[in-house]
């Protein structure tokens, strides 16, 4: 009884922990609150140069549909890319760890009876909602201005939670990824290639660049056994209903697999890493 | 026999380094094939803190200070070796034992650089789970002893240096620690925030009786706060004791500074020479380095002969001292055995 009374006053005490970064990474992120409004909505431009593109190319061809999409669906399909990356994309995360590691900014984190994963991922969910927040309106907006280009309109709940799920996991799977990137700096103190090397990967094989299933087959079959999907094209296909409801839950359970798997690799190579860390930066 | 509260046994630490010769010829060939060396940074230290000391580790750079605080904080892991700091083995990192220590680090920071420093003490409170009325005593009394109460809404990236390092040591005393890791807390301060922190670490050490390592380079930290003093060169303690017995056992010279009545001759500076060595010649004032049996001789002679309206006898200024320790270990250890190629 004891025991289970002060379990339950530590699980309280914790969530309190996190509830207080949570807060004070929120309070830190409004500082810059010109910077970050900018930056937030710098992000819509690449999706209009984009939308320019596939209609260029639509017309070229002369075609009004290519494999399953027509020219509005690859509209719908990169807006539903950009929330995808809204929510798995972590800019700044994987530099961040490798300047901790660098300028002996760790230590800090290594001393306080903290966990250094679960710190850095309440500030990034803490960085996305302030994201969201000054995101959400212009984005109803452009969705709301562009509700022709979604021609089979709102999928039924449980695809709607489906997709959901697969943001949040999205979300989680994009941090552990990069989180573990980040790490390798305990072994190599300069990262930026490997950086440049995962962009590159992510931006043609989650299906930020073009939908996934306008590869040929074979192509599409070895892209569906990596984890980038996940970060664009996965929730984009939900949403679309390009994926039958009934491998919707499989795929989610796969993602599910490589979210345990990179969190186990994060895992073991902060252990690692902190063993061989020579505590840099005086 | 207890044991002590912190206790270090054979404690070796040893970086390998990448070696880069210079030029681009040899930057292509790193591609290829690099060269790294070993550093010994810490080589067998043995050291027993009893609980409520206030310890000074004084050494050259790069002597093994910050590495043996850094091993003891469990931000790195030996090479070899044993330490406890409470019973704990510190790289372990068990929350239990980072919840009774803290590390201040004279050239780091660690509160939220763009928030005012209450937001990072409101974390603290969460992070060591400290009871809201002890957080707000302890606040209270810290902000209090260090004059920052009008400072607590300022974001820290405005505060000057000083008033930076009073924020640093009040963030990390919020969970009263038992054991206190300073590593060189005074570096870059000016002389009154210098003796600000002097003399609040002073009081507070006293009234808590915590344990406190220190690293400086300042002698005058050292000399203020610290009865024991373990000198680190080269990876070992040279030396392990009390401050005056560094003195006595490194210099057998005390300084005599005389103030003439009569106008400074040359004959009278030539007559002083044969008791020591001019250390100092201002007129009227002469000092003098004279060997520490001599001194009464020499007061009498002097006394007798001239007419003295001032005379200060003392040791030598600490930094004189511990640069002369740091010397000799430098000249005992320029035998190229410390570090080791290794390719």
């Amino acid at each position: 009884m004891v025991t289970a009374i002060s379990s339950q006053r530590h699980t309280g005490s914790r969530i309190k922990t996190w509830w207080t970064i949570l807060k004070i990474s929120l309070e830190e992120r409004f500082v810059y609150r010109g910077d970050f409004a900018l930056g937030t909505l710098m992000r819509f431009l690449p999706i209009i140069t984009q939308i320019f593109l596939w209609y260029a190319i639509f017309e070229a061809s002369g075609k009004n549909r290519i494999e399953a999409y027509t020219a509005n669906g690859v509209v719908a399909y990169y807006m539903l890319t950009m929330i995808s990356r809204a929510f798995s994309s972590m800019p700044g995360l994987c530099s961040g760890i490798t300047l901790l590691v660098r300028d002996g900014e760790i230590k800090k984190y290594l001393i306080q009876p903290i966990d250094l994963l679960g710190f850095l991922l309440i500030t990034r969910i803490a960085h996305k909602l302030c994201y969201y927040a000054i995101a959400l309106i212009p984005f109803a907006f452009v969705f709301y201005l562009c509700r022709g280009f979604f021609e089979s309109g709102w999928p039924d709940v449980q695809v709607l939670c489906a997709y959901f799920l697969s943001l949040i996991l999205g979300f989680m799977l994009g941090f552990f990824i990069e989180a573990s990137l980040g790490l390798v700096s305990f072994w190599f103190l300069e990262v930026t290639s490997l950086i440049f090397v995962y962009n590159l990967l992510n931006f043609f094989l989650s299906g930020h660049m073009f939908p996934l299933d306008l590869l040929p087959v074979w192509a599409s079959e070895f892209v569906s056994l990596l984890p980038f999907q996940y970060l664009a094209y996965y929730p984009a296909a939900i949403f679309l209903g390009t994926i039958p409801p009934d491998q919707i839950w499989q795929g989610l359970a796969v993602e599910a697999c490589w979210l345990v798997i990179f969190i186990i690799i994060a895992r073991v190579m902060l252990n690692r890493g902190i063993h061989r860390y020579s505590g840099f930066g005086g | 026999m207890p044991m002590a509260l912190i206790e270090l046994h054979n404690l070796q630490k040893t970086y390998r380094v990448y070696q880069k010769k210079e030029g681009l010829r040899a930057s292509i060939k790193g591609l290829f094939k690099r060269t790294h060396k070993d550093v010994h940074a810490v080589k067998g230290i043995d050291l027993q803190v009893e609980q409520g000391e206030f310890v000074a580790f004084l050494g050259p750079n790069g002597a093994g200070k910050t590495t043996t605080l850094k091993l003891l904080s469990g931000v790195i892991h030996p090479t070899s070796g044993t330490a406890s700091v409470m019973g704990y083995t510190p790289w372990h990192r068990e929350n239990d034992y980072r919840r009774r220590f803290a590390l201040v680090m004279g050239q780091k920071n660690q509160l939220w650089w763009d928030l005012p420093a209450q937001e990072s003490f409101r974390l603290h409170q969460q992070i060591y789970g400290i009871e809201p009325q002890q957080f707000q005593n302890t606040l209270d009394e810290l902000t209090n002893l260090l004059d920052l109460r009008e400072l607590l809404g300022q974001p820290v990236r405005e505060l000057s240096l000083g008033e930076r390092m009073k924020m640093e040591l009040t963030a990390a005393l919020l969970h009263s620690p038992e054991v206190l890791f300073l590593d060189e807390p005074t570096i870059g301060l000016d002389v009154v925030a210098q003796h600000n922190i002097q003399q609040f670490l002073k009081y507070y050490q006293e009234k808590r009786k915590i344990t406190i390592l220190l690293t400086s380079h300042y002698m005058k930290d050292v000399a203020a706060l610290c009865k024991r003093v373990v000198i680190i060169a080269d990876g070992r303690i040279q030396y392990d004791g009390s401050l005056s017995g560094i003195i006595d056992e490194t210099t057998n010279r005390k300084l005599v500074t005389l103030q003439f009545a009569d106008p400074l001759t040359d004959q009278l500076m030539n007559s002083l020479k044969r008791f020591g060595t001019v250390v100092r010649h201002e007129a009227p004032r002469v000092t003098l380095g004279v060997t520490r049996d001599d001194v009464p001789a020499m007061l009498t002679a002097i006394l007798d002969a001239h007419d003295i309206d001032d005379l200060i006898v003392e040791e030598p200024p600490l930094e004189e001292v511990i640069a002369e320790v740091f010397a000799r270990v430098s000249e005992s250890s320029a035998v190229p055995a410390t570090e080791d190629g290794n390719c």
